[in-house]
């Protein structure tokens, strides 16, 4: 009773973290399965088809190729874009510096069918096609609000000192910045990043509204698919994500306290 | 080691700099040796850190120039000038190791030497053994040199000093000063060092400017400063004084004045006394004073009010019959201590004193003296 009482916190916590986990073990559990019919919804049998198979739903593999390529793009043009307005908010008092610090929340604000479909009515009026190229504009608009805002919590905690000790010493401003400030504001960067990638690889509904026939990411096929029947290749491609994604975490996890080790 | 031409005096000349609403440097002319251990001492506010900033080049001056040898710098960038600094929060580079923080100057000139020169440097300051170590591992002390170590490497031709010291322990400071005075004596640059503690710009520089409020209220070596204060700021700021209102008597000798303290005549160097005043603070420092008739032909009477013991030295308080009270610092050199309440003599020599204009606020700086310093 009493080693209960002791561990209360400890099983809170793991009831909160299978809470969460769930959803994810289900999916793992179904990516082995080999459905009865068109749903996978039931545990029929153990079968290892759709892993040494995952391109074999017609179109899955072209979907997943678009979004990673929409991602990786629109990720790294709003990490540049988003990193580059952070310092300038951050380092420099200019005129429209505070309209921009407001402005730049809007996208996080506005709810996502108002703006898709805004933007839709945009690239009408501007006669941009729907497609590829409406959607990796609009990914890269939304995207940048959030590098800023993580590129920016990290600018705010860099002491100016050291960039005036670096130009002391006799480093150029481009040096400065090279060798001095980048490195340091980076941690916040590649979070800025990492969150790019995943709210643009995730994206459905400011995509659905600016997509083509010819253009259909992940999420849209399994959004389509979800009708039909769910090929168990999503569950494969759905496992790895998750997989990644926690190989992505652990790996920054691993690095902050070993830099934190050193710091003690 | 010593592979930059001598560059010659720093000077600068009516160096200003207004801010929006108020002007920290007031026209600030002042040469500065090449190769001197120079101080700028002042309480806080008074402009040290503006007028460092400004001969480093990370400060505009708003008006004014600034000349290192026959060179004017006064318009190039910061990391144009052959000048380094030590920030008071020594600003270490943290994602470097020490080597790494210590070679970030010769980087930036190409020097193929780089690394031969770090380890030169780190071993004068004696951290050649955390080289590899980050800035965060290491302790004050440690992150003090490390910036010192960074700043010198480059062999600037002045290097700048911001209250390096400050963050540090009484111990470890008195420690670091003569580290300081040792190096800057080895490898001979010109050092200004920026404190606000009298006894460490004492004990350190050859010579001192006393700012006040963006001005330099006096410039001379530091024996020449304490026994000739010229201002009553001066005399304050720098050790303790005792300040008692006097008027000159006319005549005197070519070397002696009498000037007439209540009821009483005192002696004093004529060469002491500032031309053309005749109502003067009469000044003494307290260990000047002796208890007793011992200390010379100047006499005042009054009664012992505080007496406190610090082992090297005892300090008294003695009341004067017009209510003001005189600090006699003694050495404990084995004469017999007074006793509160006692009524003593408090004599001096005449050559231990000095006259300010008595215009002047007696309390000017003493309120800014730090105790701990
Ligand atoms: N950027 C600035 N804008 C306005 N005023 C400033 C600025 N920088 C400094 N000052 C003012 O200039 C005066 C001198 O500042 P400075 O930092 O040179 O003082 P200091 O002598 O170094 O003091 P401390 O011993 O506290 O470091 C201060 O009153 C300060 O408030
Ligand atoms: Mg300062």
């Amino acid at each position: 009773m009493k080693w209960i009482k002791k561990h209360l916190i400890a099983f809170a916590a793991l009831a909160v973290l299978g809470y969460m986990l769930v959803p994810n073990v289900i999916v793992a559990a179904f990516s082995f399965n080999d459905p009865k019919g068109k749903f996978n919804y039931n545990f029929n049998e153990f079968s290892t088809e759709a892993w040494t198979n995952p391109c074999g739903a017609q179109g899955i593999c072209e979907s997943l190729g678009l979004s990673l390529q929409i991602g990786v793009i629109a990720s790294l043009s709003a990490t540049v874009l988003g990193a580059m307005i952070a310092f300038a908010l951050g380092r420099y008092r200019f005129r429209g510096r505070s309209a921009t610090n407001l402005l730049i929340f809007m996208p996080m604000a506005t709810p996502e069918v108002v703006m898709g479909s805004s933007l839709l009515t945009l690239f009408l009026m501007l006669g941009v096609p729907s497609g590829r190229t409406a959607i990796l504009i609009a990914h890269i608009m939304f995207c940048v609000s959030f590098v800023v805002v993580a590129v920016k919590a990290r600018v705010a905690t860099l002491d100016p000192k050291l960039e005036e000790a670096a130009a002391d010493l006799g480093a150029n401003p481009t040096q400065t910045f090279l060798r001095v400030t980048l490195p340091l504001a980076a941690p916040g960067i590649a979070a800025g990043a990492l969150l790019a990638f995943s709210l643009s690889f995730d994206d459905y509904i400011i995509t659905n509204f600016n997509a083509s026939p010819s253009s259909i990411t992940f999420p849209m096929y399994v959004w389509g698919a979800a009708a039909r029947g769910v090929p168990v290749q999503v569950y494969v491609i759905g496992t790895v994500m998750f997989l990644l994604a926690l190989i992505v975490v652990m790996t920054a996890q691993l690095i902050s306290s070993r830099r934190h080790r050193q710091v003690v | 080691m010593m592979d930059r031409q001598e560059k010659g005096d720093l000077s600068l000349v009516a160096l200003t700099k207004s801010f929006a609403t108020f002007t920290a440097v007031h026209p600030l002319d002042l040469t500065i040796p090449q190769g001197s251990f120079f101080a700028l001492l002042g309480p806080s506010g008074c402009g040290k850190t503006t007028t460092l900033r400004m001969i480093a080049g990370l400060e505009e001056p708003s008006g004014g120039r600034i000349h290192i040898g026959d060179a004017d710098i006064t318009g190039t960038k910061a990391h144009q000038r052959n000048v380094n600094t030590v920030f008071q929060s020594y600003a270490l580079f943290p994602h470097m190791t020490v080597l790494d923080n210590v070679m970030f100057g010769l980087r930036r000139r190409g020097d193929k030497q780089a690394r031969a020169k770090a380890d030169d440097i780190l071993e004068l300051v004696q951290l050649g053994q955390v080289a590899g170590k980050k800035p965060t591992q290491l302790s004050g002390g440690m992150q003090q040199r490390v910036a010192l170590a960074r700043a010198l490497v480059n062999r600037p031709d002045v290097l700048l000093l911001d209250e390096p010291l400050g963050a540090l322990d009484l111990k470890l400071r008195r420690q670091m000063q003569m580290e300081l005075k040792r190096i800057q004596q080895e490898v001979g640059l010109t050092f200004i060092h920026v404190t606000h503690d009298q006894e460490e710009a004492m004990t350190m520089a050859d010579s001192i400017a006393v700012m006040n409020t963006g001005r330099i209220e006096q410039l001379g070596d530091p024996a020449t400063l304490y026994e000739q204060p010229r201002s009553t700021f001066v005399a304050n700021f720098l050790g303790q004084s005792n300040l008692v209102r006097a008027r000159v008597n006319p005549g005197g000798t070519d070397h002696i004045v009498t000037v007439r303290v209540h009821d009483t005549d005192l002696e004093m160097a004529r060469e002491h006394l500032p031309e053309g005043v005749d109502d003067v603070w009469l000044g003494v420092r307290p260990e000047k004073l002796r208890l007793g008739e011992a200390g010379g032909p100047n006499h005042l009477r009054g009664i012992v009010r505080d007496v406190s013991f610090s082992g090297v030295a005892t300090q008294y308080s003695v009341e004067m019959p017009w209510g003001q009270e005189l600090i006699v610092v003694q050495q404990n050199d084995g004469t017999a201590r007074a006793a509160l309440g006692e009524t003593v003599s408090v004599s001096w020599a005449a050559h231990h004193g000095f006259a300010l204009d008595a215009s002047q606020d007696a309390e000017a700086g003493a309120e800014l003296v730090d105790d701990h310093g």
